[in-house]
């Protein structure tokens, strides 16, 4: 037996489903954002995975543009967490009721 | 020696004279302590002016770059204008909004013109990763322009909430990106819809899969039920002009790349597509019609009507043909006149921290400033789709596209969905031509600025309800080549 | 074809075994007396100062934050710099391009007084 796609393809989706399962159920802000990165980094061993069972690059050079967006995407989602941390000492999303969600 | 790709760097001309205003209003702020809000303003409306100017210099150029990456078609550069104007109608509304608020931070201007280039990128993305980066180019500075207002706890909370939506939303967009990828082995809208056609053999799951995905990602993006849950929260918690820009930007560039996406990338697949657009349509009309009724807040009560909107706007991509992305453009144009000018007349009758936002707050306006009272009745009736305002036209434009195209039921829900709508638009101006005043305190100034936005707003909303034929013609030319 | 990672194996086992080993022979060899001394936290051998479950301040994130976005962007000249003889001067000028965006973006923070630590 060999790794073959289908092996990479199952993991992908496994870490994805992780990934939305975490950002759906937990309440801190900042879980939420391991979850969402959790989901690109899925998406990451998906096109890595299909790039090389294609021999086709322009998988990986996605990859690249997903890791920097995934930093860009961090950066903002904790510099709002410092924001709103410093406002009113949590960062639990519970907390965020002053409407209804 | 590698080939360099043919670059052709004039059709980005506009996006680099853009990023170039963003990053002189970014110098002016760190090297003068940011005092200079009125300056930074300036530049912003200068370079918006002088990019719309770079745009429409390549009108029927048909010029595509970066090895068939961008492409700046007229239907690109149409929508180009439309973020432009969005742009410009948003940085009037914002000059004295952020002052009244006193948070007046150079940066804001220059996350407006980011977004835009984001926007921008976007309509004229011809390839799927580029759609992305797009994308997020776009969203970054939106999250950052919901919570602006970082003093206030409501500001904060739309910035989260909008942050961890679209954050979600773009983890569902690269999976269906990399299935699409999987599925055909490119990204590239002509190829991927020359590898589905060549294949014989019914629908590739996996390709399904993958735009179901993507739709999944534009539907949080452009808020279609049931994908509009952070809606009213963000559009309520944003500052007034944000909002504004909010429920026009955004939706503009979402239904740009939607229409390229299925008017070419998926046109093969296109049976099995409609169904599910025609639910979606259906039900973002219906849901954002209905709750809108319920609702007290004008901000909350307009974030459920650009929701109804997005719906009407489905119609014409279900027609999706050249009928229907013709009446979409021309829809689009006049929602961004009327909705700006709306938010307008709510800017300008707000007071400091906007406590109080009910509807019924504009009670007996009409006796105190009957000016405003008029012009923000026009706004709503244009809203509202009655003749012969902008909105009007836009309506009978979408429905009878759909109508030509034989889907009668979905023409049916979208009036009915519409004589809906009038209920609670008309509720604003009922309240504030007969009942009596309640507010006697509400005193109003009228700054230059916010007055230009909602004059021009108004004027707009007028020229194009009483005479769309030159509209009709230029959004016809926008076209060209896309079919 | 899975043989190619029986090497990956018999590491993962080493690690897997080693610290086991070290924690079981003391277990058995050993005899279990506790002082103040030894139940403090180890800090580098100095005395330790209060708990380690102290809060964070703030500024910590925003070193964090900044360092993730600058230290990000390194992937892309990794790419250009395997290639960079290939792009000839082209590349040279894409590459400048992109560090003096970035470099704006670091005259911005420093500028903002993002980096002052106090």
């Amino acid at each position: 037996m060999s790794l073959g796609l289908a092996h990479f393809l199952v993991l992908s989706g496994v870490i994805f489903a992780i990934g939305v399962i975490g950002v759906i159920i937990r309440r801190n802000a900042i879980i939420i954002l391991m979850s969402i990165e959790l989901m690109l980094n899925a998406v990451n061993i998906a096109l890595v995975a299909f790039s090389v069972y294609m021999r086709n690059m322009d998988g990986q050079v996605f990859v690249f543009f997903i890791i920097t967006v995934a930093a860009a995407e961090a950066a903002v989602g904790l510099a709002l967490a410092v924001v709103i941390s410093r406002n009113r000492k949590s960062v639990d999303v519970d907390d965020f009721n002053l409407m209804k969600w | 020696m590698i080939q360099i790709p043919n670059i052709n760097i004039s059709i980005i001309y506009p996006e680099i004279i853009i990023f170039i205003t963003a990053v002189i209003i970014l110098l002016v702020e760190i090297f003068s302590n940011g005092k200079k809000w009125y300056a930074q303003s300036i530049i912003a409306l200068i370079g918006i002016i002088v990019s719309g100017y770079a745009v429409s210099n390549q009108w029927n150029s048909f010029a595509s770059g970066f090895s068939e990456v961008l492409v700046a078609d007229n239907f690109a550069l149409m929508f180009k204008l439309i973020f432009l104007l969005g742009a410009l109608l948003t940085v009037f509304l914002s000059i004295w909004y952020f002052r009244r608020e006193e948070i007046q931070q150079g940066e804001y201007f220059f996350l407006i013109l980011s977004s835009v280039i984001g926007m921008m990128i976007l309509s004229s993305a011809n390839e799927l990763i580029t759609a992305f980066l797009g994308l997020e180019v776009m969203s970054l500075p939106l999250y950052v322009l919901a919570g602006f207002d970082k003093k206030k706890l409501l500001s904060n909370e739309a910035a989260l909430k909008y942050f961890i939506m679209g954050a979600f939303a773009s983890g569902f967009l690269v999976y269906g990106i990399t299935f699409i990828y999987g599925a055909t082995g490119t990204t590239n809208f002509d190829k991927i819809s020359m590898v589905i056609s060549s294949r014989s053999f019914g629908i590739d799951p996996l390709l399904l899969l993958g735009f179901i995905l993507i739709l999944i990602g534009f539907s949080f993006k452009t808020a279609f039920v049931p994908f509009h849950s952070w809606v009213p929260d963000v559009y309520t918690g944003a500052p007034t002009p944000v909002t504004a820009f909010f429920s026009i930007g955004p939706k503009a560039a979402g239904f740009a790349i939607l229409f390229r996406l299925i008017i070419k990338a998926f046109a093969p697949i296109g049976g099995s597509i409609i169904p599910i657009l025609w639910i979606l349509a259906v039900l973002t009309m219906t849901v954002g019609n209905l709750i809108a009724l319920t609702q007290r807040n004008i901000k909350r009560m307009l974030a459920y009507s650009s929701i109804a909107h997005a719906g009407y706007l489905l119609i014409s991509l279900v027609v999706g043909n050249g009928r229907g992305a013709s009446a979409a453009l021309f829809y689009l144009i006049a929602y961004t006149v009327m909705t700006v000018g709306a938010f307008g007349i709510v800017i300008l009758l707000g007071e400091k921290g906007e406590k109080d936002l009910s509807i019924n707050g504009y009670s007996g306006l009409a006796y105190r400033y009957p000016a405003a009272a008029v012009v923000m009745s026009l706004f709503m009736f244009s809203l509202a789709g009655i003749p012969p305002t902008a909105g009007f036209i836009g309506k009978f434009y979408i429905f009878s596209s759909a109508i030509s195209k034989g889907f009668i039921w979905l023409a049916v829900i979208g009036i009915v969905n519409s004589v809906i709508s009038v209920y609670y638009y008309l509720r604003v101006v009922v309240v504030m031509f007969m009942k009596p005043e309640i507010q006697a305190g509400r005193v109003v100034c009228f700054p230059v600025s916010l007055m230009v936005a909602i004059i021009l707003a108004a004027i707009g909303v007028l020229q194009i309800g009483m005479f769309p034929q030159g509209w009709f013609e230029a959004v016809r030319y926008s076209l060209i080549g896309l079919f | 074809m899975l043989r190619i990672y029986f090497p990956i194996l018999v590491l993962l086992a080493f690690a897997v075994i080693t610290p086991l080993v070290m924690l079981i022979i003391p277990k058995i060899l050993g005899k279990r007396e506790s002082t103040p001394v030894k139940d403090a936290a180890y800090e580098c051998g100095i005395p330790a100062k209060g708990d380690a479950r102290e809060r964070f301040p703030i500024k910590f994130y925003l070193i964090a934050i900044l360092f993730l976005l600058f230290d990000i962007e390194a992937i892309f000249l990794y790419p250009w710099a395997y290639i960079y003889r290939k792009l000839g001067i082209f590349g040279l000028i894409e590459m400048g391009v992109f560090v003096f965006i970035l470099l704006v973006g670091y005259l911005y923070v420093i500028k903002k007084g993002a980096l002052r630590w106090q």
